[in-house]
């Protein structure tokens, strides 16, 4: 094995090891304090609780390998690829590992997300450092026994060798190397001699979920365990007065009916606040049944009056609010370079174009649920949350009980798509638990779920360019949004540094409607918004697409910007293996292409959409999908993430639709809201950029482009060009898809 | 409240439930279950497909009183060491991504490959097209279909 790096552990990142009291070894990292930039070593390192440690490795004398795997797990996959870096470098047979998940540990980390693509690239680096660590210890133990140099020995599958060929097992001599010093610095792998990473590695719970194993928060049970549904306001704006609960009390099942909110309220008007928190102050009422189908029953019989106490919104309204904010001179500039005013001004022609998307629900198809516990002794919560630390601060601070008492312990989830990074439901079932004093789990109906969501917001974009003697010299993105904006290094991307007078204005208008992140937040309406207008701009300038996208990105090369996080060489490269790959202006008759290249969340993607045309309906039949996202932990699941993030946003992007109207959720479960199904799938074609560079995610960067491939496909198809999400109802041809 | 002597995965299972519950709740709630999963209560998503006398069946919209003296088979009965073709072709395809849907992936493709063990592409995508996959792996599940088929054929 050829060492290719020194790791010296720095104030950034240390480990702890300890003997287990069943014999063994226990070996941790403090890994998400090491991902911080800012992070600080604590003041005492021996005052550090082992079981602070929050991933890590055990080793029983037998040899058998438990990795623990830090971050929540909702379909991206880092339940296998977490632990896949730390076998890689602890040298063991991947089949012999046995992988469990992390419960949540509110002292010492800061990261134990699952959102933004991050896991991946944050832990890279120290999750590899941990397993190397463990086997220079092993290493070391078994040196020690023999009597040799550590450097004369080397492990291999659980196996370590001498130089006269003896070997020992790592369970010969982990009891050994529990109690040796920690090694200060450790040699990485070079990537050449991986033999677990960029190998394709199945989901470490497929046994679980092919037979129908207890798994998932809603399958989760403890003894005396009652079940809580909540009625919420029906209508955003509207608060509770009243309510009958003699026709629920009088249902067998139902055990009592109790409001909950006030907690909520009362941590609101504190002026306390938390980013995961997105609550109407609003009393609710909940009915605590023996099943879940008597609190669903109990919770129908209900009969509560509400009143209005915000204006109650609808979609009509939201356009022309963010369409007069388009028009209007409030923004908040993100970025500007040189002066997109005077280019405007001197311009032989503007391409200006508008851009519309609906509100979305993430309809995680399992719904929201959360067992909560509350005792004297402690809070013990059960559940799929995407950001347990986050939900631990606030229960602590609901409930005001001491961050000690707050124990979190995250399910597999059935979804995430950022619906849980906010964490209401947690909220709600500590709130009640706490009324009580029971252990309850909250069941949220689909009806729930879709009518008391966290959306996407609705989203606008006005995109100008301005062409002067056939070259463009100007470019100015105007985004109008219901709440939030456009965040972080967005304003950033690509055509920023392209192109010499630039501008990015974000404006927004608060509504009462709770919105939140949604898979890829912003960028996946952004990208089809962009991604349709370059397509068009290129047509104006008369210039091949392609062309003109390796044209903007060489000059992107030329004027290096430290605020540009993408790489116009990575961009290139996926452009050119896309169009490779999917035989660009080389189809057959009657299959038509649009395409679409973007960088997000670290990753960089192009997409090319074949589609055809049946009875006036667009019928995506393949996508071809270029990524460079550096190295490729786990093969299999990177194919899964990319897939099925194309497929996610073909539907979004073309046929999911939500509004409002008086406040009120205009769908409320799948026989209106349209979610894709199968018989609209294309065959995605996944090609991955051959790379040494390190990780990053895949859980969103496929999702964004997608949109504005199969709309420039569909403009090659028809001529027109599609500017309004869901595009299928915007076609007016919409009986014949839902039909 | 009534009680309902049921048959599930070859057991007898009597329960105590309102004649309106859906078997899906008895079978999650009551006997323990949990492999069968609610997603929309409506009939829409096929997450809480069962097999009732070998037939593919939503048991958010049957009703317990309707259920006894049928032969209902769940995930947890599919077969006795999950070893049946399609689990199999599940495993070796790696389908699952959140995994939320897929037992009435499973519990659908098998019954659909029981009535038609070699079907066509488009057989396929008709015959899963009423199961929703939130994670969008619809790529994988037909090609698990593909795969099964061969290996019952």
């Amino acid at each position: 094995m050829k060492p290719s790096k020194r790791i010296t552990f720095n104030r950034r990142s240390f480990l702890k090891t300890s003997a287990l009291a069943s014999g063994g070894m226990l070996i941790g990292f403090n890994l998400f304090n090491a991902c911080k930039p800012d992070a600080k070593m604590p003041v005492d390192l021996s005052q550090l609780n082992y079981n602070d440690f929050n991933a890590f490795i055990k080793i029983s004398p037998e040899g058998k390998v438990t990795i623990f795997s830090p971050n929540p797990e909702i379909g991206q996959g880092v339940k296998t690829s977490m632990p896949m870096l730390i076998a890689e470098e602890l040298e063991v047979a991947w089949d012999d590992v046995y992988v469990e998940q992390g419960k949540l540990d509110t002292k010492n980390y800061t990261r134990q997300v699952a959102g933004g693509s991050q896991s991946i690239r944050q832990g890279w680096e120290p999750l590899r450092q941990t397993g190397a660590t463990a086997r220079q210890m092993l290493i070391n133990a078994a040196a020690a026994r023999w009597g040799v140099d550590a450097s004369e020995c080397t492990a291999k599958v659980g196996v370590i060798t001498n130089s006269k060929g003896e070997t020992l097992g790592y369970g010969d001599v982990v009891l050994e190397a529990s109690v040796l010093e920690v090694p200060e610095d450790v040699t990485l792998k070079d990537p050449k001699d991986f033999t677990i990473i960029g190998k394709g590695k199945g989901n470490v719970d497929i046994d679980k979920i092919i037979t129908g194993k207890p798994l998932f928060g809603i399958d989760y049970k403890e003894e005396g365990m009652l079940y809580a549904t909540v009625l919420r306001p029906p209508a955003f704006g509207q608060i509770l007065v009243s309510y009958d609960d003699s026709g629920a009390r009088s249902l067998p099942g139902v055990i009592d009916v109790i409001t909950i909110g006030k907690k909520v309220r009362d941590y609101q008007e504190s002026g306390k606040w938390n980013w995961s928190m997105k609550m109407s102050n609003s009393d609710k009422v909940v009915v605590i049944a023996k099943t879940t189908w008597d609190a669903m029953k109990g919770k129908s019989a209900i009969r509560a009056t509400w009143k209005t106490e915000t204006p109650l919104e609808s979609s009509g309204n939201h356009d022309s609010i963010l369409l007069d904010l388009l028009n209007g001179n409030e923004f908040n500039t993100m970025r500007k370079d040189g002066n997109v005013k005077e280019a405007f001004t001197s311009a032989d022609k503007v391409m200006e174009r508008v851009y519309e998307s609906p509100f979305l629900p993430h309809n995680t198809l399992e719904p929201m649920n959360f067992f909560a516990n509350v005792t004297p002794d402690k809070v013990h919560l059960v559940g799929p949350v995407q950001t347990p630390q986050a939900a631990a601060e606030v229960v602590s601070d609901l409930l005001g009980r001491d961050i000690e008492d707050i124990h979190v312990e995250m399910t597999r989830m059935g979804g995430g798509f950022g619906r849980r990074l906010y964490g209401d439901f947690v909220y709600e079932a500590a709130e009640i638990s706490n009324a009580i004093q029971k252990p309850i789990k909250i069941v949220s109906s689909r009806e729930d779920d879709m009518t008391t969501g966290v959306y996407r917001p609705s989203t606008k974009y006005k995109i100008a360019a301005s062409i002067k003697d056939g070259k463009l010299t100007g470019y100015h993105l105007k985004e109008a949004c219901v709440n939030g904006n456009m965040y972080g290094s967005i304003p950033n991307f690509f055509p920023a540094g392209a192109i010499e007078n630039y501008q990015v204005d974000t404006a927004n208008y608060k509504s009462n409607i709770t919105t939140g992140a949604w898979r890829a937040p912003f960028t996946n309406f952004l990208a089809s918004a962009e991604q349709s207008f370059f397509d068009e701009l290129a047509e104006e300038l008369g210039l091949d697409r392609v062309q003109l996208h390796m044209d903007l990105l060489d000059k992107v090369k030329k004027n290096p910007d430290p605020k540009i996080d993408y790489s116009p060489e990575r961009l290139q490269g996926v452009l050119k293996l896309a169009v490779e790959k999917s035989n660009w202006g080389k189809t057959e008759a009657g299959v038509y292409q649009g395409l679409s290249v973007y960088y997000c969340h670290n990753t960089h993607v192009a997409e090319v959409a074949d589609i055809t045309m049946e009875n006036g309906v667009p019928n995506v039949k393949k996508v071809t999908c270029a990524i460079d996202c550096g190295i490729v932990i786990n093969p299999l699941g990177a194919m899964n993430q990319a897939k099925g993030g194309v497929i996610d946003g073909i539907g979004h992007a073309l046929y999911s639709d939500f509004g409002f109207s008086n406040g009120i959720p205009q769908s409320n479960n799948f026989n209106t809201y349209q979610l894709i199904r199968m018989g609209q799938t294309p065959k995605v074609d996944v090609h991955f950029i051959e790379s040494n560079i390190d990780p990053t995610g895949l859980g969103e960067p496929t999702l964004p482009p997608v949109g504005a491939a199969v709309a420039n496909a569909i403009y090659k198809a028809t001529g027109k060009r599609l500017t309004k999400q869901p595009y299928i109802s915007n076609m007016n041809v919409s009986e014949k898809v839902l039909g | 409240m009534p009680t309902f002597t049921l048959k599930i995965n070859n057991k007898s299972h009597t329960v105590e439930a309102d004649m309106d519950t859906p078997l899906l709740w008895v079978l999650r709630d009551q006997i323990d279950l949990v492999g069968t999963k609610y997603g929309c209560g409506i009939g829409q998503c096929g997450a809480c497909n069962i097999h009732v006398n070998g037939n593919v069946m939503r048991s958010c919209l049957l009703q317990v009183s309707q259920a006894e003296g049928m032969d209902i088979t769940t995930i947890e009965g599919l077969s006795e060491n999950g070893d049946h073709p399609v689990q199999k072709a599940w495993k070796e395809v790696d389908v699952p991504q959140c995994g939320y849907c897929q037992a009435g992936q499973i519990m659908t493709a098998s019954a659909f490959l029981n009535n038609n063990p070699s079907p066509s592409e488009l057989e396929i995508r008709n015959a899963m097209n009423g199961n929703i996959c939130r994670c969008a792996a619809y790529n994988s599940i037909e090609e698990a279909v593909k795969v099964a088929s061969k290996k019952i054929s």
